[in-house]
């Protein structure tokens, strides 16, 4: 990694931090480099920006977003930026029936890093969460010794509404809740149910 | 005593402006040396609410004293910048806890990069006839406009209220702070760091004795419904507190004796008067302090500390320049 990819990195988190406060709350586990697989509700385009700089430095250069391969290699700069300031996964979003699209998750996962996914597999900004996507089960039964965290990012739809460029100051947090697994047995439905609740239930109360 | 205040009129600016922080900084070791042993006497690692709120109130004296002080070791371009993000902040915090709706985005856009930045140009700049009416005359009309466009009647009044009360307080009141140091005094020179160091002592003082007031007395509230705590009584004695310390500081100021105390006094009973208001509005937005942690923000409750500075700072601003005959 170049030193100009850490230094935008360092901004971006900073600028991220202006913003948006990007408090980190772990309720649920400390910031520990272990392998985990994070995952959250899914509301605007700063969400990966926003958990990624609630990170604690040290952990931010292990844990991987996912990126969509056509939208985010398609300029040199967006390729900079996914490849060498956030170390990207990339994933094809059109299906081919040769190829699993789960297939470069599952590549990471065995080098030992940690993701970020948002299993609703689109941004979804009214109230609670959509139906999660089915690639998380297959994840975990896959690495069953990766801890699955559940995150709650809160507020960051005020910051930028759908359609707007321009970020407000609003402060945001995201709450890290308590690891969970896939449990013997359990069926595909059956779990990603359990796995949307366990992110709903980290939303800050209104008092 | 009276060889004393001699003396220090004799030394020169930079000189006394030392000495005052190295007096203000011995006081709070001073305090908070107090306030650790009371702890440690009492015995439990968590203290009951009243230690904990003095702590905090504790807290915020050295955050403000602490900025006070960059303030000053940075000079005018410095003090600007700090105030500038202070407010930033503080508007940050306070539009997060109101509820805005999607079609206020351009205004807070408005409000953050464009009225905020500006406001802190024209203190920079010393451009102090406009800097007076820019916010109350230009933003808060072009707030209006801007949320017009965006199209969306619902609690249309009530959404644009919030912004610009938002801008009044963090920016608006706020920029007055730095505006202090920069106004230039006939045979004053120099010597608007005292003024603003005047402000945020006499501020802090009328708060904190009105605070401590309020704990060893009870007295009817003023408004129950908002603080059941806050009455006149310990309003009266925060602001006579820091009219005793304006008139004890009154070296520092370009004031007599009787002067600064009543300046001190005017400085010390917006700033509680502030303060009692800012509760209000916690209570409209169902929190206990800003940043509660609880709440979504999670923050440090950087509007909490700055809020008595928000409504002295204009007052005081505008009496020091009725005062010194300056012509707006």
């Amino acid at each position: 990694m170049s030193s100009l990819a850490d230094f935008a990195g360092l901004v971006l988190a900073f600028i991220a931090r202006l913003i948006t406060g990007a408090q980190g709350h772990w309720l649920g586990c400390p910031p520990k480099a272990e392998q985990r697989i994070y995952f959250a509700n899914h509301q605007s385009h700063l969400d990966w920006v926003l958990i990624w700089a609630s990170l604690p430095r040290d952990l931010r250069a292990q844990t991987r977003p996912i990126a969509a391969k056509d939208y985010w290699t398609s300029t040199p700069f967006k390729q900079w930026l996914t490849t060498a300031v956030f170390n990207a996964v990339y994933v094809n979003r059109q299906r081919t029936d040769d190829q699993d699209p789960l297939e470069p998750l599952v590549e990471a996962l065995k080098r030992g890093d940690s993701l970020v996914i948002f299993p609703e597999g689109t941004r979804s900004n009214k109230g609670d969460p959509q139906a999660f996507k089915s690639g998380l089960y297959h994840l975990a039964q896959q690495f069953p010794q990766v801890q699955l965290i559940p995150a709650w990012i809160d507020n960051v739809q005020r910051v930028m509404p759908k359609g707007e460029v321009v970020p407000v100051p609003i402060l945001c947090s995201v709450t890290f809740g308590a690891p969970m697994q896939l449990q013997e047995g359990e069926d595909k439905r059956a779990f990603l149910e359990r796995a949307r609740s366990a992110v709903i239930g980290l939303r800050p109360h209104v008092q | 005593m009276k060889a004393f205040f001699k003396a220090l009129r004799a030394l020169n600016v930079e000189q006394q402006v030392a000495l005052l922080f190295v007096i203000l900084f011995g006081v709070l070791l001073i305090a908070t040396v107090v306030s650790v042993m009371i702890v440690l006497r009492q015995q439990r690692p968590e203290g009951d609410e009243v230690t904990l709120r003095l702590k905090r109130d504790l807290r915020a004296v050295w955050i403000s004293a602490t900025v006070f002080w960059l303030a000053w070791m940075s000079g005018a371009f410095g003090a600007t910048v700090l105030f500038a993000l202070i407010s930033f902040l503080a508007l940050r915090e306070f539009i997060t806890l109101m509820h805005t709706r999607r079609a206020d985005h351009r205004s807070l856009l408005l409000a953050f990069f464009a009225v905020l930045p500006f406001q802190y140009v024209l203190v920079g700049s010393r451009s102090f006839d406009l800097f007076t009416v820019f916010i109350p005359v230009y933003a808060f009309l072009a707030i209006p406009v801007v949320a017009t466009l965006g199209g969306d009647p619902h609690r249309f009044l009530e959404r644009n209220a919030k912004i610009q009360w938002g801008i009044m307080v963090c920016v608006f009141g706020l920029s007055h702070a730095p505006a202090l140091l920069l106004l230039d005094f006939p045979n004053y020179a120099g010597g608007g760091a005292f003024l603003l160091f005047f402000l945020v002592i006499v501020t802090a003082i009328a708060q904190i004795v009105q605070e401590l007031a309020t704990r060893r007395m009870r007295r009817r509230p003023l408004a129950r419904q908002i603080s059941r705590s806050f009455s006149l009584h310990a309003w009266m004695l925060g602001a006579l507190a820091a009219a005793l310390a304006g008139a004890l500081l009154y070296w520092i100021t370009p004031f007599k004796v009787g002067q600064a105390l009543v300046m001190a006094f005017i400085a010390g009973a917006s700033g509680t008067w502030g303060e009692f208001v800012m509760k209000a509005l916690k209570r409209d937005a169902r929190v206990h302090h800003w940043g509660n942690r609880a709440s979504v923000t999670g923050a440090v409750g950087l509007l909490d500390r700055v809020a008595p500075l928000c409504f002295a700072a204009p007052v005081f601003f505008h009496s020091v320049r009725w005062y010194f005959q300056l012509s707006i």
